[in-house]
């Protein structure tokens, strides 16, 4: 595989060289959620550990942690078999830890070699920074790499998403780290840039570093990647040599749980097609998306995030506008370009991002309820504090909304209460269609309950539900049909009978083969 | 959809709201500004024994009529969480068309239309870059201030225009019954108009939430582009109405007229309880706020105090009331909860 013969031979079975990095207990919590769980972990010098596992089982917060942004609750760090402490960004560099994002952080607007040298530019005598120096050596270590294409003179930003991961490289190179953390970094490049990319991850392999790579896709993980741990639910749940598990082995450790959660099953009739899109298109997030939506009826969109999921809700809510195809509602075709729009055609959303665009925090309850309704609530303009109140009422209580009174700020409700507010808002409005995008994404399990189970009235009154979710449990305990997107387009339609997790995580993760 | 049924379990019932709003309201930053405009009403007539006379009173209010009509206005756009620089550059602008029209002979009624509809075309102009091509506020008007001013100093250079119709001083000069000026009285007739438009009418309603959170407002299907507009327009026409009460007061218009107006009704506005971030604040307060800067004003210069402290002092309480509530609000954060 390399050259580095030493590594080669250990990753194969039982690493004989002593870890460069260890995890040991690593334990991290955020308010009602355990982000990582006694977590274990080891990279070792000249290897590639891929790091998988679903979204939330906690990779990203791992990522935090290692370069000190996070501090964890309870565990140790050791380099070397020292312990050591990453209590900032800065002491995780110097302890030589690197990380390329999946958006990289560096600066567009500075050059290529001020980039690679940022905090640790050579120096003058005098102190100031020495630019010829710094422009020969940036060229060196791009030279070095490979990648003499791109001159240390260069604006970051005029660079190619490709070649600015290439400087990211350049950057960990020069600042000579041990540890360099890879988070989906071929997530935005084509082919052959990814091939260029591989190429030199087994250059800094070839170089003794320890490299954790973080992936969604296993055709990747499998080109690259020596060792493999998987989390889930904020656990590390398997761990070892990766050529020899088989893929589908891997796929079980992500999906593992049961499905413990007991979704409470609506008896689904499906009436009439109440919407019906064909063919919609945006210039660059999604491509051909078709489907139809019967009353009483739960549809599940399933993807890896950037699937394009959210995109093709917020079109059909009037948000982005797109270049091709037609969305009809009720036999009609409409063509919504404002989410007033949409909700007078009778579709709402509820967004993901509850804080920031579902509830309008520091308004108290009440008036978050009949923000959408106020037409009805008021009359010739005036409002009508008593409507108002019954309107909310009737909707929250529905919902078990618990709160100490309809007038308290809607910021001081923990997340699964606020996401009742605004879905009793938006079925206060009376839609044809509610759109919601990861319904229960970081609410509290009984809150979660609620959401479930009102779901499951929501249909049985004939209202139609496209449900955007990354929590397999959830898409399969609560979906009658289930769309699965990946990089912009539907992959496929399934039934929601008798369909394998594992079949449904394949298809998510583009991968072919009979295991799926 | 119809109403939803599922009685087989009464839920709770939330109440309305909890304690009584009475004693909420006594505790207001209205109260506390109505506690100090009758500090400095009392310490004003203990300074000069011409303070406590009808006509002195009622002169007392040219000092900020003008600028509190403009206020009432700007209060429901800082709300909103946006903001217009350029009110004085429109009164200027305002007033120079007025002034150039009079050149040309048009009558009174002539010269409120042109004065009014010049502050309305403002108005819709920066609400246009603002809401059209997405731009900040604080930098369309900004630019605009200069914009406006340069164009009247561009038609009147160092000149003034005089020459007022005598009927065209009625809406400066005139009363209305007996001390009541028609300022004043338009004034407080417009303040009950504004009052009820942002606290009672689902217009205001959706202004507070585009405030606290327009992205929310817009994902709940409010016209956010569309209210501010028509918010930047209500600025402008009450510029254009602050442009004619002044050139009618003063009977003149030089380019430099109403110079840096623009912080005084914004430091009204601040004063008056509006946050300057948005989101809160009520039109009451800033209708006492106004009085509290008349009544300051009135009393400095009582006291020979020369126009150039006077702005220090506006400076000086523009910065303490936006600083009061935030160290307000850290201080109840630092107590234990």
């Amino acid at each position: 595989m390399t050259d580095v013969a030493k590594s080669d031979d250990a990753s194969a079975s039982h690493p004989a060289v002593a870890p460069l990095l260890t995890l040991r207990g690593i334990s991290k919590s955020f308010p009602g959620v355990r982000a990582l769980d006694q977590v274990s972990l080891e990279i070792y010098p000249g290897q590639v550990t891929a790091l998988i596992g679903e979204n939330g089982a906690g990779k990203s917060t791992l990522v935090k942690i290692l370069t000190g942004i996070y501090q964890p609750d309870a565990g140790e760090i050791a380099i070397d078999g020292t312990p050591v402490e990453l209590g900032s960004p800065h002491r995780a560099a110097l302890q030589g830890i690197t990380a390329i994002h999946q958006e990289t952080v560096l600066f567009d607007e500075i050059s290529v070699a001020e980039n690679i040298f940022l905090g640790h530019a050579p120096r003058t005598r005098l102190g100031f920074i020495d630019w010829r120096a710094l422009r020969r050596r940036a060229r060196e270590v791009l030279g070095a790499m490979g990648a003499g294409h791109i001159s240390p003179d260069t604006r970051l930003k005029e660079l190619s998403i490709a070649n600015k991961h290439l400087v990211g490289v350049a950057r960990a190179l020069s600042i000579d780290a041990r540890i360099v953390i890879m988070d989906e970094p071929t997530a935005a490049l084509s082919y052959k840039e990814i091939g260029e990319l591989f190429t030199l991850i087994e250059m800094l392999k070839a170089d003794g570093k320890g490299i954790l790579f973080i992936s969604h896709k296993f055709d990747e993980i499998y080109r690259i990647a020596d060792r493999y741990a998987v989390f889930r639910d904020g656990q590390r749940v398997g761990a070892g040599p990766l050529p020899e598990t088989p893929q589908a082995e891997i796929v079980k450790m992500m999906v593992g749980r049961s499905v413990d959660q007991i979704y409470p099953k609506h008896a689904a009739t499906p009436g009439d097609v109440v919407l019906k899109v064909d063919d919609l298109s945006h210039p660059t997030e999604f491509d051909g998306i078709r489907f139809e939506l019967r009353r009483g009826e739960i549809l599940g969109f399933y993807g890896l995030v950037g699937a394009g999921r959210s995109e093709v809700m917020q079109a059909l809510f009037g948000l982005t506008r797109t270049s091709r195809g037609s969305i009809e509602l009720d036999g009609q075709v409409i063509a919504p370009r404002s989410p007033a729009d949409a909700v007078d055609a009778g579709i709402v959303y509820v967004p993901e991002e509850r804080g920031k665009q579902g509830v309008v925090l520091g308004l108290p309850i009440f008036e978050n309820v009949s923000l959408p309704s106020l037409k009805r609530t008021s009359r010739h303009g005036v409002l009508r504090l008593k409507e108002e109140f019954d309107l909310a009422r009737a909707y929250t209580e529905r919902l078990d909304l618990r709160a100490s009174s309809l007038s308290q700020d809607v910021g001081t409700l923990s997340g699964g209460n606020q996401q009742k507010v605004v879905i009793a808002k938006w079925l206060a409005t009376g839609p044809k269609v509610i759109i919601l995008d990861e319904p229960t994404k970081g609410i509290d399990i009984g809150s979660k309950a609620a959401v479930h189970q009102f779901m499951g009235e929501l249909v049985a009154q004939g209202l139609a539900v496209i449900m955007v979710s990354s929590e397999l449990p959830e898409v399969m305990g609560m979906s009658d049909r289930i769309v699965v997107m990946r990089e912009g387009r539907m992959v496929t339609l399934l039934d929601n009978k008798n369909l394998s997790a594992e079949a449904l995580v394949s298809a998510a993760a583009g991968i072919r083969g009979d295991e799926a | 959809m119809s109403e939803l049924t599922s009685n087989d379990t009464a839920p709770r019932r939330i109440p309305d709201r909890l304690g009584s709003p009475l004693r909420a309201r006594l505790l207001s930053w209205e109260m506390l500004l109505l506690a100090v405009a009758v500090a400095i009403f009392i310490a004003n007539s203990l300074a000069s024994p011409y303070f406590l006379d009808a006509w002195s009173l009622s002169d007392l209010t040219f000092n900020f009529t003008e600028k509190a009509l403009i206020a009432l206005a700007m209060a429901l756009l800082i709300i909103s969480g946006e903001i217009d620089l350029s009110v004085a550059s429109i009164i200027a602008l305002s007033s120079t068309l007025m002034g150039m029209a009079v050149q040309y002979g048009v009558g009174t009624p002539g010269l409120v239309a042109i004065g009014i509809g010049t502050g309305l075309l403002c108005g819709a102009f920066n609400g246009l870059l603002v809401t059209r091509l997405g731009l900040p506020s604080i930098v369309v008007t900004i630019g605009t201030m200069s914009l406006f001013r340069g164009i009247s100093f561009i038609i009147l250079g160092d000149g003034v225009y005089k020459g007022y119709p005598s009927s065209f001083g009625f809406f400066g000069q005139g009363y209305v019954w007996w001390v009541i000026s028609f300022e004043l009285a338009l004034f407080l007739v417009t303040a009950a108009i504004y009052f009820f438009v942002l606290h009672k009418t689902s217009f205001g309603r959706r202004i507070f939430a585009i405030g606290n959170n327009h992205v929310a407002a817009q994902f709940s299907g409010l016209r956010v582009g569309q209210i501010k507009f028509v918010l930047f327009c209500l600025t402008g026409l009450m510029s254009g109405i602050a442009a004619v009460l002044l050139t009618s007061r003063l009977g003149s218009t030089r380019p430099a007229i109403a110079q840096g107006w623009e912080l005084e009704v914004i430091t009204m506005v601040v004063l008056g309880g509006v946050s300057i971030l948005g989101g809160a604040g009520g039109i009451l307060g800033v209708v006492i706020a106004a009085f509290i800067m008349g009544l300051m004003t009135f009393g400095l210069g009582l006291l020979n105090v020369p126009g150039i402290v006077m702005s220090i002092f506006t400076g000086m309480l523009l910065i303490i009331v936006i600083a009061l509530p935030i160290l307000f609000r850290r201080l109840r954060n630092a107590k234990p909860a």
